[in-house]
């Protein structure tokens, strides 16, 4: 597969790797559309699964980024319990360059196997050429990604809202897009995580809303 | 992949329009008729937009969005144990089937895998949940083309299956049941004789309703080469599950890939059926009811003793990674892709749900139908609206 798809986008396929038994290929936002038709025409991709946008901003929830505090303050008030802070873009399976990446997955029926594509985009511009032309089902899938990252796609027929009433405003699924309800109150959940004798201090962020409880 | 239906349906309702154009005392005002958000036939609260010339649909658009509760972003603060409560309320007349592809996927992640009575029991559990989930459409079929009979039947029924999954997992609806490495408690004793006597039952409820519906002149009359699917259209809009097997695809995922749970260990049948239409679906979900009670059946016949439970950290943590594990669920497809980043939380998951692929073909199909047939169609490509709005 992977043979024969290097065949058909040359340079555009930037990198390759595995998910699970399954081939994942990144490649460059420009061949995007081309990509899928070489999976469709020359792999016989004829199933459409999924397209869905991904951020790789570091999630500030559980990464012990953000701390509730019940005096109001956004950052952890108690230095002692700061674990390392993970900031910046960490991409996963078969790399990236930059925050936003689109991926998709295809499926052949007759051949029972799939692929996943990945492609980066523009942090400043998120911008993609459509696949409504080749996968009619990506229509909504795209108009997800649109509303929930931002991201446009080049050739849709139409960019409405899925889900969301129309004068929404922000992405909500993109990291820096608050969770108001986490925001407000801490989640219980949290607490239940305690750290055995023995095992590795986990649950260090959760050290205030313990207190909290038992208050 | 061109297709010509499409254009051919275009063109029939041109030249319908046109037809209509000349002979000018017929002609009419188009007309915009909104089914829903609280309309019967939606299962939940789907909004259909449909323009109409006539009798005739020109262009139908379903507007969801009414039910979104954002799971995809609530499942980035919430630890993997916390998640399966979550994703029982996705599809929720097959609530178990939700649970089992995402701690698959997540197993997958750390490596482990539960006991071999862990799957299997999952395995049954999953079965009963397609049960419980298809003799309601079988049953709800029915009452969208005015007989109402069936879906009393279809209730009483589901009742004894439903009854099953509390027995074995505290919930009737959401057993939130399944855990990574294995399985919340074992089956309790007796379990498994009853739920061979309700295994019959449900065969008794599929001949019951071949005999009460499927002969049924009205119900053929109304179902038979209405809203046809063609093979390649299917696929290409992501339709999966019954629906796609309606058109001609053989293709189960099940049957096609490996699968840590059971469904290689049994006897059974994928069913196809090759006409596309709305008769093609129900007959082919009701074929899968009676797989399903069949798999039940030798699962629950070669249930491997000793535990349900593999050995895992009491607090998961799942390596970085990325997993992809998707199902045969009740309602076609259903995917999620983790991305976990090493922590407690998993930091994205992409939940790929089988109705809002399912659904999206609704502009193409209902183009060029009657207003009633509508009904059929959507009722027949069986969508569930938590399984759209996630």
């Amino acid at each position: 597969m992977l043979v024969t798809l290097r065949e058909h986008l040359g340079e555009a396929l930037v990198a390759s790797d595995t998910v699970g038994a399954e081939l994942c290929v990144r490649v460059a936002a420009s061949a995007w559309k081309q990509a899928a038709e070489a999976c469709r025409d020359h792999l016989l991709m004829d199933y459409f699964c999924f397209l869905a946008g991904m951020d790789w901003l570091a999630n500030p929830d559980l990464s012990g980024e953000k701390v509730w505090d019940p005096d109001g303050g956004a950052a952890s008030a108690d230095p002692e319990a700061a674990v390392p802070v993970e900031v910046g873009v960490t991409t996963g399976v078969a790399g990236g360059d930059s925050r936003f990446q689109v991926f998709a997955r295809l499926q052949s029926v007759g051949e029972k196997v799939g692929i996943t594509l990945k492609a980066d985009l523009d942090e400043s511009d998120p911008r993609i050429e459509s696949w409504v032309s080749v996968y009619r089902g990506a229509d909504w899938h795209e108009r997800e990604a649109w509303e929930m990252y931002g991201f446009n796609f080049d050739g849709h027929p139409g960019l409405r809202h899925m889900y969301l009433p129309g004068e929404f405003e922000g992405y909500p699924m993109r990291k820096d897009f608050p969770l108001l309800a986490r925001e407000v109150k801490p989640w219980p959940g949290l607490v239940d995580v305690e750290p055995m004798p023995g095992e590795d201090v986990v649950a260090d962020d959760t050290g205030a809303e313990t207190s909290e409880e038992a208050g | 992949m061109a297709v010509t239906t499409d254009w051919e349906k275009a063109a029939y309702i041109a030249g319908q329009a046109a037809d209509a154009r000349v002979n000018v005392e017929l002609e009419t005002e188009g007309m915009t008729l909104n089914l829903g958000p609280q309309h019967p036939a939606t299962h939940g609260t789907l909004r259909i937009v449909v323009r109409l010339d006539g009798e005739q649909v020109v262009w139908a658009e379903p507007i969801a969005g009414y039910m979104h509760r954002g799971y995809e972003k609530l499942v980035e603060v919430r630890t993997y144990p916390q998640v399966t409560t979550l994703v029982n309320r996705i599809d929720w007349l097959g609530s178990f089937c939700n649970e089992v592809p995402f701690i698959l996927a997540a197993e997958q992640l750390m490596g482990i895998e539960a006991p071999d009575r862990a799957q299997w029991i999952r395995t049954i559990l999953f079965e009963m949940g397609r049960i419980a989930n298809l003799i309601l459409f079988i049953g709800d079929m029915g009452v969208q083309l005015g007989a109402i009979t069936p879906v009393f039947y279809a209730f009483r029924d589901r009742e004894y299956v439903l009854n099953l999954i509390e027995a074995a997992t505290g919930g009737r609806f959401h057993p939130n049941y399944d855990r990574i490495g294995g399985l919340k408690e074992d089956l309790p004793r007796g379990w498994v004789d009853e739920s061979k006597t309700v295994m019959d039952r449900v065969r008794g409820f599929c001949d019951e309703l071949d005999d009460l519906l499927m002969g049924n002149e009205i119900f053929q009359k109304r179902t038979r080469g209405i809203g046809v699917v063609p093979r390649a259209v299917g696929l290409e809009y992501g339709l999966s599950g019954a629906n796609i097997r309606a058109s001609g695809v053989d293709w189960d995922i099940r049957r096609d890939e490996q699968s840590p749970l059971a469904w290689k260990q049994c006897d059974w049948k994928v069913w196809t059926h090759p006409d596309g239409d709305s008769f093609a679906r129900y007959w082919v979900r009701l074929q899968e009811i009676r797989e399903a009670s069949k798999i039940v059946d030798q699962l629950l016949d070669g249930l491997p003793a000793g535990s349900i439970q593999a050995k895992v950290p009491r607090i998961i943590k799942v390596p970085a990674g990325e997993a992809w594990v998707h199902t045969e669920n009740p309602l076609g497809e259903m995917g999620y892709y983790v991305v976990s980043k090493g922590g407690l939380g998993p930091f994205r998951v992409k939940i790929r749900t089988p109705s809002f692929n399912n659904i999206s073909i609704a502009p193409w199909i209902l183009r060029g139908v009657y207003v009633p047939d509508v009904i059929t169609i959507l009722a027949s490509l069986y969508f569930i609206l938590g399984d759209i709005d996630r």
